[in-house]
């Protein structure tokens, strides 16, 4: 069984916000509709995003660093949100793991973003129906675009690659090697609602030097040594061996 | 959580009308077996489309909070998983048993179904039905909230009791103060098991509101981004004008205030009524068992509005800091 999902790389992403302005032109463009944008460019915007990068502090000053977190819809194995929904409009792709809202059968009770631990569900309040990250699923599956761009637009707009995308039920994509070689971890895993979108952690980059290595041994300059004073009229006889 | 009004007048007003109904039925079963005094038909026939006309109220209510109300018959087809399915369900059920047992009330329909030489047997079979559908009702509405586990302060049996025994008790007051109209000798009955029912509401409410107090968060921040570090700030959420994940989730109100509206519901709904329900049995006054009543509706207002307000939902850990 397939499940598509999202690895986010902690250690790469820069917060530069690129995925959040091309999710959001990607799916405003959509046939599914404009998400709303209410004062874009007045005082108080406000409107429907799938995603976001937030930023926090770790540690205290001076020991800090920055942590720069993208949050969208983790399309959980276990959704919480799906069996809730009194018309069926949420539900979840057998064939590929998406969670998905039909805009056409939500009554906008606001129910599943109740039952959603991770806050991905936004009613769009011109539309009056819930909406949330599609994973592209309206890109994914384009035929016509190219092989190598059919990806969500996070992941392609990323100037650093901190989004990788694939199959985590397949040990060999890259996005399951990822999760295994660097740690890969879920959101609030104590829900048990096991997201599908997995986080790479922050990774202390480290060299170690030792103080052999601060000489080189092998320095020809050595073999220029100067072993007596040089006379007044300095010749290169002076360095003579 | 934000309160919306819309469920805060539809939880409580089908919370009077399945009291109500529930204190008609009772009563009148009392009445066959000659413990109360037998009414008219058409004494359980008008309580039964007033308790109709509250559950009228709240579904109109309710319908304020859907963003798309024209697609509202589809809420009923999910109801193998969803309580919120299933409330659709009973709740039309619920009216609809209500209103055949006005008409059978009213037609004073009778028929010796069970052999026993006793009258009122058809619309105490209706009735029962319609219990039953009124029980399922409050099971639907408090499993709705109880149901949500990541809502930690709705997530226990006590939502469920609470619903049940709020509920009854406003429709016991309201049944009390309508008896008075019209029936002296079923007052001391409705309005002693308001009291009861108000008393053991006061006990479960107070519980609910112990445990709450008590609560450990099953998440913090560090689950919440996966960053094990005994100190993380959140330094931007990301934007700046607000979302649906800053409106929905937060009540935006001081501490004082939702001190001071748990303190208004915990006097509102509980000890004023019991008094003024004692006080209208001994002074025989329907005019003090109508205030009774509407206070306690009134508190029940603040109560369902604090309830929600309570709530704190996981994703707030996302959204402390605006930047």
């Amino acid at each position: 069984m397939t499940q598509l999902a999202l690895v986010i790389d902690l250690n790469v992403c820069v917060g530069c916000h690129a995925c959040v302005t091309s999710c959001k032109q990607w799916n405003t463009s959509g046939e599914a509709g404009p998400l709303f944008d209410d004062n874009p460019y007045q005082a108080d915007p406000t409107g429907t995003f799938f995603n976001r990068v937030q930023t926090y502090e770790v540690g205290e000053f001076p020991c800090t660093e920055t942590v720069h977190f993208p949050k969208s819809c983790l399309h959980c194995e276990e959704p919480p949100c799906v069996p809730v929904c009194p018309t069926g409009a949420s539900y979840k792709r057998k064939e590929d793991g998406i969670v998905l809202v039909d805009y056409d059968k939500c009554i906008g009770c606001k129910y599943c973003s109740w039952a959603c631990p991770y806050g991905a569900r936004e009613l769009d309040e011109y539309q009056k129906v819930m909406k949330k990250c599609t994973l592209c699923v309206d890109r994914i599956y384009d035929l016509s675009i190219p092989e190598d761009r059919r990806k969500p637009a996070c992941v392609i707009s990323c100037p650093t690659s901190a989004r990788l995308y694939g199959d985590i039920h397949d040990p060999n994509s890259v996005v399951s090697r990822a999760i295994m070689a660097s740690g890969g971890y879920q959101l609030m895993p104590e829900w048990g609602t096991k997201p599908a979108n997995h986080y790479l952690p922050r990774r202390r980059t480290q060299m170690t030097i030792r103080a052999d290595e601060l000489v080189r041994a092998d320095n020809p300059l050595k073999k220029e040594d100067i072993r007596h004073d040089t006379s007044k009229d300095v010749t290169l006889d002076d360095w003579l061996m | 959580m934000h309160p919306a009004l819309s469920v805060v007048f539809l939880t409580t007003l089908i919370g009077v009308g399945q009291g109500l109904f529930l204190a008609l039925f009772s009563s009148q079963s009392y009445t066959i077996v000659n413990i109360l005094p037998a009414q008219p038909g058409s004494y359980y026939a008008l309580g039964g489309l007033i308790a109709l006309a509250f559950l009228v109220a709240g579904l109109i209510a309710s319908v304020f909070h859907l963003g798309r109300p024209e697609r509202a018959w589809r809420a009923a087809s999910k109801w193998r998983t969803s309580w919120l399915s299933r409330e659709v369900i009973a709740l039309p059920l619920v009216m609809a048993l209500v209103f055949v047992y006005a008409v059978v009330n009213w037609l004073e329909l009778d028929a010796d179904l069970y052999g026993w030489g006793l009258p009122g047997q058809v619309a105490l079979t209706v009735g029962s039905l319609g219990v039953a559908a009124t029980l399922a009702l409050f099971l639907c509405t408090g499993m709705i909230y109880a149901a949500i586990r990541f809502l930690q302060e709705w997530a226990t049996p006590l939502t469920v009791v609470n619903y049940f025994l709020l509920g009854s008790a406003s429709g016991f007051a309201f049944a009390a103060a309508y008896a008075a109209a019209l029936a002296p000798g079923m007052v001391e009955f409705y309005a002693g098991w308001a009291i009861v029912l108000t008393l053991a509401a006061c006990a479960t409410r107070i519980a609910s509101l112990v445990r709450n107090a008590r609560l450990k968060r099953v998440s913090n921040l560090q689950t919440a981004i996966g960053v094990r570090h005994p100190q993380v700030q959140q330094q931007a959420m990301g934007f700046m004008g607000g979302s649906y994940n800053t409106r929905e989730y937060f009540h935006g109100r001081s501490l004082v205030f939702m001190k001071s509206v748990k303190w208004i519901f915990l006097v509102l709904v509980f000890p004023v009524p019991v008094l003024l329900l004692w006080a209208g049995l001994a002074l025989d006054s329907g005019a003090l068992l109508w205030l009774a009543f509407v206070v306690q509706y009134v508190g029940l207002l603040f109560e369902r509005w604090f309830f929600f307000a309570q709530a704190n939902h996981p994703q707030n850990l996302y959204y402390q800091v605006v930047g």
